[in-house]
């Protein structure tokens, strides 16, 4: 039923620029550790691995190039995956 | 391994011959087979296990084994039964068997990685069976590892714990295998909402069965670490925290009683519509519905944690959650009862057993209610009130299905019908033998007999007697309806290719079917359940 092959070459600039970002977010990892945010530190260093698996799957693994649908379940993987660490989080939070 | 009669036509069964050909097949619909063979040993084994732990509680007192016997037999049931026949089951064998004949394909997406999965399978299975009896010792700590004793016992949990990784990883591979068959290998025309709701069932669970279980994997794999280089993840000795444990083995293991259930509830309601000859009563809520306790099913864990020690904010939130889950359940029981509503209903084996699926699996979920709210839940946490819960929904709802799954598609299979009479009555065994063995625990339960316990107080004399005989029928019942079955793979009268009068794709192929199912693959211009056949009735 979807049948459907088309390839596509990222540029070696772009390929540079994503490994730049990436690596300046790795950075930004550690620094964060020195603003003292207490329980929200794991969150926050959580939520910038987030930005940069996403920079991954959009660019590194084509997903920009991708039907939308793949992108939707791809997304939806996340939000879920999202959701049940947040829910576990919950209860340390309250606990 | 089935070998019809040299002038048979050409069949799947057939086509080659000799354990190589079965060992090395990537044919879907013989590693259904071998799924299936493989889980009905695996099966009998616990369910003899199950049995001997009743005898031991048929009078207060040790009888036929020790304390520590019983605690290694209840995890060995646990083990075996969870992890190697219910979670692969139906759709391990029934999907595999079925769904691309269903979608109108010739095979899976990935016909190696199927078969690479069944070994996975049977690897995991293996070492399941050798943790229970290497270096003389036996796991104990129940199906669901629980730290910290998992973490400090010594008696083969990792092993036990690799082999639940290994099984997890067949569970991966065939929930891949299943999403992209799907997706890619339908026939031409049949769009999603063309397609049956037996596959529709099977994509729901798949994935399931591709996101949760690498958590649990995951876990396991903590447990491991913890106990052989001493990483403080579960273990407050080390730091860590028990609770954590629970989470993360909840958040795969309540998704996993979906697996479990969902290819079941498609299972009935492949069934329904072809007894009853008239089309399923609201196709669309109930793919919705599917899709709604595979996602929902997701976010209810924390209701096996209650007593736990979580934050009292969780509690009501997995409370609230738990009861939205329900809902879909509801709706499918709803349409089942209402496919049936003024049609033809012929009540032969499989509208037997699927009928005892909506009234078994109806007790587990209302009783599941109660276990849903924090205030009653409390109340018969770890009593025989679980237990009973649980096998009204695993045994009642997955076993029945599978039984019904079994006794509908087996003319199809295998070319043969088995004796109608024989399957009704071991039926008559197998539905008052379950309702005899598991409805006094709801009881006992409320009255305090925990579970996991090989003795009792003499109060619980007479619950637990009724118990152990309704186990002895049910046994009576299961070997009756194997003994059916298996005596007519090549004994039974020739089945034609469509004896209930189907219309679903499977049903308009040979019995059995062809290698390859299709000589011209079908295209499809209408939905899956118009009964206007003059084939059928």
């Amino acid at each position: 039923m979807e049948n459907h092959e088309e390839s596509h070459v990222t540029s070696y600039a772009l390929n540079a620029k994503v490994l730049l970002v990436l690596l300046s977010l790795t950075v930004l990892t550690i620094l964060v550790i020195k603003l003292h945010l207490g329980a929200f530190t794991v969150a926050m260093a959580l939520f910038i691995a987030s930005i940069k698996t996403t920079i991954v799957l959009t660019y590194f693994m084509h997903l920009k190039f991708e039907k939308p649908i793949l992108r939707v379940m791809v997304g939806g993987i996340f939000a879920l995956f999202a959701i049940i660490i947040v829910i576990t989080f919950i209860d340390y939070y309250f606990r | 391994m089935n070998n019809p009669s040299p002038t048979a036509p050409l069949n799947y069964l057939n086509h080659k011959t000799g354990l190589w050909s079965w060992m090395t097949a990537t044919d879907h619909k013989r590693i259904g087979l071998l799924y299936l063979y493989s889980i009905t040993t695996f099966f009998l084994a616990a369910a003899v296990l199950g049995l001997l732990m009743k005898i031991e509680k048929v009078a207060p007192g040790e009888t036929i084994m020790t304390a520590q016997t019983y605690n290694a037999m209840f995890s060995l049931h646990g083990i075996i039964m969870i992890f190697i026949v219910v979670i692969p089951g139906l759709a391990a064998v029934f999907g595999n068997i079925c769904l691309p004949i269903m979608i109108g394909a010739k095979d899976v997406a990935f016909p190696k990685l199927n078969l690479f999965s069944y070994y996975v399978y049977i690897t995991g299975a293996i070492l399941g069976l050798y943790s229970q009896f290497a270096n003389g010792h036996s796991p104990d700590a129940g199906w669901t590892f629980y730290v910290p004793y998992s973490a400090e016992v010594n008696s083969n949990i990792i092993l036990a714990l690799m082999a639940a990784f290994t099984l997890g990883f067949a569970s991966i591979l065939t929930g891949l295998n299943f999403i992209v068959t799907i997706h890619r290998m339908r026939a031409p025309g049949m769009t999603w909402f063309r397609m049956p709701l037996f596959p529709w069932s099977l994509y729901a669970t798949a994935w399931i069965q591709l996101l949760a279980t690498p958590v649990v994997g995951i876990t396991l794999l903590m447990v491991v670490a913890e106990r052989t280089l001493h990483v403080g993840f579960f273990d407050p000795k080390l730091g860590g925290d028990p609770v954590l444990y629970q989470h993360l083995f909840w958040i795969y293991s309540h998704p996993a009683v979906y697996v479990m259930i969902l290819p079941a509830m498609g299972v009935v309601t492949e069934i329904f519509p072809t007894f009853s000859q008239k089309p399923v009563f609201g196709y669309l809520p109930i793919v919705f519905s599917s899709l709604a306790i595979a996602l929902v099913g997701y976010f209810v864990w924390g209701h096996h944690m209650y007593t736990s020690g979580m934050s009292i904010e969780s509690r009501w939130f997995f409370s609230f959650l738990t009861f939205i889950v329900a809902i879909p359940s509801a709706i499918k029981v709803f349409n089942w009862l209402s496919t049936m509503y003024g049609g033809s209903v012929d009540l032969k084996p499989p509208l037997l057993y699927a009928i005892s699926f909506i009234f078994l699996f109806t007790i587990g979920g209302f009783t599941g209610l109660i276990l849903g709210a924090v205030a009653t839940d409390v109340q018969v946490h770890n009593t025989d009130f679980v237990v009973a819960h649980f096998h009204y929904i695993i045994f009642g709802g997955m076993g029945f299905g599978f039984f019904a799954a079994m006794h509908y598609w087996y003319p199809k299979i295998y070319g043969r019908m088995y004796n109608i009479r024989w399957a009704n009555i071991a039926w008559g065994f197998l539905f008052t033998g379950f309702n005899f063995l598991y409805f006094p625990m709801f009881i006992m339960g409320i009255q305090g007999m925990p579970r996991r316990y090989y003795d009792y107080d003499p109060q619980f004399q007479m619950g637990q007697t009724i118990s152990t005989i309704g186990a002895v029928i049910l046994f009576i019942g299961l070997i009756g309806m194997i003994s059916n079955l298996v005596y007519h793979v090549r004994r039974g009268a020739i089945a034609p290719a469509n004896p209930w009068h189907g219309v679903t794709l499977e049903w308009q192929i040979p019995s059995p079917p062809p290698h390859e199912n299709f000589d011209d693959i079908p295209v499809i211009t209408r939905g899956p359940y118009v009964f206007d056949n003059p084939h059928t009735k």
